[in-house]
């Protein structure tokens, strides 16, 4: 494997305390393999990936757990030394990550010879080929980033961020905000890289179908934490954990029969006071009184989930198919 | 029975800033975002309208409320042309027709309570103050927020997206409207809160005998909103019909490039490669005839010197294609 996280636990100062917002989250990136990081919202995705890139924010700083790159543990110094070289990271919105000001091709350049240490001649054949490499044509590094469309601006911060052969990728909601015909034609993009280089990829999404037309692993966090993880085709054909179970049936789906989606009522706890016991246990319809109280570590070969009626999992998963199950949780949330 | 609003060849053009040669040369560039657009809504229908960024889906929905006037064509609400309106006309109309605002975080004063919010239209509208309580109120349950008490004196960053959503439903509906538009009226809230939010604008419009229109780039999304959808183009509509034969069997080649794009929470599904290439074109300088046939695997001669008119297939569906037979 090329990334363990090892309960890892990232707090943001506030205010109002100590923010919870990666508590205590495990998982693995297989060499070469793509991984969905998936959640809603809030649920440390995010933190979690701009961890492992040293980009926390200010009031950010990791209280816990291991992060193991290639086999070497690393630390926040470590992370720092491995950015854009071994670890590369193309951000939520590509706008963010060009600046305005300069042409594409003098940002790439820019990044080949400060960081890469190359002579101006041999970055600029290098950005040419990079931009080659993700399908843009190399007379528009001349271009400003406004000249770009949505989808030029997330191919070109996609070629910044392979500037230095990194061997991780981590893209967080690379394609959220395009077309889905450009959204299809930068995940195949992904896809044809992740081949032709070795790369291996974490993609950060809310959304379940991108994860399951490109990844082979998956990751479902919520409110903090990890709560499924395993391989794609597995977590979403046989889900094992009530919240992947409510995800599934709230997501929409274009071939399916299914007239109506199903809601999961409530909304995630506030991570600056997380409740004991399993966080999803107050909007969750199989939750015992147990469930607010003990916590369940995840369990499992391959697959994982943490909850601790896994042993039911079969039942529970053919009770959620039903809608009239997640009306059950109504009252709970509502409280 | 006579549909509600009546769209007839409406164009919609936006001037763009000219270049030096364009201004010494005459030319006045537009942006041409809707050229040509027909349709009718009847009472209660709900129709959803798909398309990617800058296919004039939204400028639509714009003229529709009378937001802004169109360059050509006519559009009529309940038989009065829009374009006709003033004085208390105009006034009942934009009672009768109201929007759905895409971000609930924009869409509200973050310095107004929500009751102010709420009651705002109420105002505006000239209803008495005594009345305003018992119509917020009511607005209040349609979008099952019950509790009044715990929302009323609350500002929007107090409350959740979801909640949020609930109450800019609950804006557009406390002047009781007969049309409803909603651009991307889901787009910004978290999946597990989405279904929640379709569910209750589905119950609405049912309980309340409302036509809508909803406007989005999520096709898997309106399946579970409208029975009708039109699916456009660089400004006009190339299919119209019902969802589920839009879905299953697309005719437009545009249509079948847009069902293949989406993906499907299925990992298992079968990863057929995208049948088109290419960007969508400009729309200051789109191709002439049909806008769709530069990246249209099936285009020939006929469609770049003429523009294929949208023409009936069968049981209301629409297409807009030269192609007599268009494959799977």
């Amino acid at each position: 494997m090329i990334l363990d996280v090892d309960n890892l636990k990232i707090q943001y100062r506030t205010r109002a305390g100590a923010v919870h917002a990666v508590d205590g989250a495990s998982f693995v990136v297989p060499e070469g393999r793509i991984v969905g990081l998936v959640g809603e919202s809030g649920c440390g995705k995010t933190t979690a990936v701009r961890a492992i890139m040293g980009v926390l924010a200010e009031n950010g700083y990791r209280a816990g757990g291991r992060l193991v790159f290639k086999g070497q543990e690393i630390d926040e110094a470590a992370t720092r030394k491995l950015r854009w070289r071994d670890i590369a990271y193309v951000p939520q919105s590509a706008m963010s990550s060009l600046d305005p000001v300069y042409t594409v091709g003098a940002q790439i350049v820019e990044v080949l010879t400060k960081r890469g240490g190359s002579t101006r001649a041999a970055a600029a054949r290098r950005a040419a080929e990079l931009f080659e490499l993700v399908g843009l044509s190399e007379r528009r590094l001349a271009d400003y980033p406004h000249q770009f469309s949505g989808g030029m601006r997330q191919r070109a911060a996609i070629a910044m961020a392979l500037a230095l052969e990194p061997s991780l990728l981590l893209a967080d909601e690379p394609v959220t905000a395009l077309d889905v015909i450009v959204q299809r034609q930068i995940l195949d993009t992904l896809r044809a890289l992740q081949q032709r280089l070795g790369l291996s990829i974490v993609l950060v999404t809310h959304d379940i179908s991108v994860v399951a037309y490109l990844c082979d692993e998956v990751v479902v966090m919520y409110a903090g934490q990890v709560v499924e993880s395993g391989p794609v085709r597995e977590v979403l054909a046989r889900p094992r954990h009530p919240y992947t179970m409510g995800l599934r049936n709230a997501f929409p789906d274009l071939m399916s029969d299914a007239m109506a989606l199903v809601p999961i009522h409530g909304s995630p706890p506030d991570l600056a006071a997380p409740p004991p016991g399993c966080r999803f246990a107050p909007r969750c319809p199989f939750a015992e009184a147990a469930c607010r109280t003990e916590f369940a570590l995840p369990s499992g070969k391959d697959h994982f989930s943490a909850c601790r009626r896994d042993a039911e999992a079969d039942q529970l998963r053919t009770a959620a198919l039903d809608p009239v199950t997640w009306q059950r949780s109504l009252s709970y949330a509502a409280s | 029975m006579a549909a509600l609003v009546e769209l007839r060849s409406v164009v919609k053009h936006f001037p763009v800033s000219r270049s030096l040669g364009e201004i010494t040369r005459g030319q006045h560039p537009v942006v041409r975002a809707l050229e040509g657009v027909s349709f009718d809504i009847g009472a209660g229908d709900a129709i959803a309208i798909v398309g990617e960024s800058g296919c004039g889906k939204t400028t639509l929905g714009r003229l529709m409320l009378k937001l802004v006037e169109p360059t050509g064509g006519s559009i009529a609400f309940a038989g009065s042309a829009l374009g006709g309106l003033a004085g208390q006309a105009l006034r009942d109309f934009r009672r009768q027709a109201q929007l759905v605002f895409q971000n609930p975080f924009d869409a509200l004063n973050p310095r107004f309570t929500i009751y102010r919010a709420v009651a705002e239209p109420l105002l505006n509208a000239g209803i008495d103050k005594a009345e305003h309580m018992d119509r917020v109120a009511s607005a209040f349950r349609r979008v099952h927020l019950p509790d009044l008490d715990r929302y009323l004196d609350k500002y929007p960053h107090q409350l959740s997206g979801g909640q949020l959503q609930r109450v800019v439903l609950a804006r557009a509906l406390v002047l009781a409207p007969r049309f409803l538009v909603a651009d991307e009226p889901v787009s910004m809230l978290d999946v597990s809160v989405r279904a929640g939010i379709l569910a209750l604008m589905r119950e609405v419009r049912d309980d309340m005998g409302l036509s809508a229109v909803y406007i989005s780039h999520d096709l898997a999304l309106v399946k579970y909103l409208c029975e009708r959808t039109l699916v456009m183009y660089l400004g006009r509509i190339v299919e119209d019909g019902p969802t589920g034969e839009i879905v299953r069997r697309p005719r437009h080649p545009y249509t079948q490039a847009l069902v293949a794009a989406v993906p499907v929470p299925d990992a298992d599904q079968s990863r057929s490669p995208l049948p088109i290439k290419g960007n969508v074109p400009d729309a200051r300088d789109p191709p002439s005839g049909c806008a769709f046939r530069d990246r249209c695997p099936h285009a020939f001669a006929r469609c770049a010197e003429e523009t294929p008119s949208l023409r009936p297939l069968a049981d209301g569906h629409r297409v807009a294609c030269h192609l007599d037979f268009v494959p799977h």
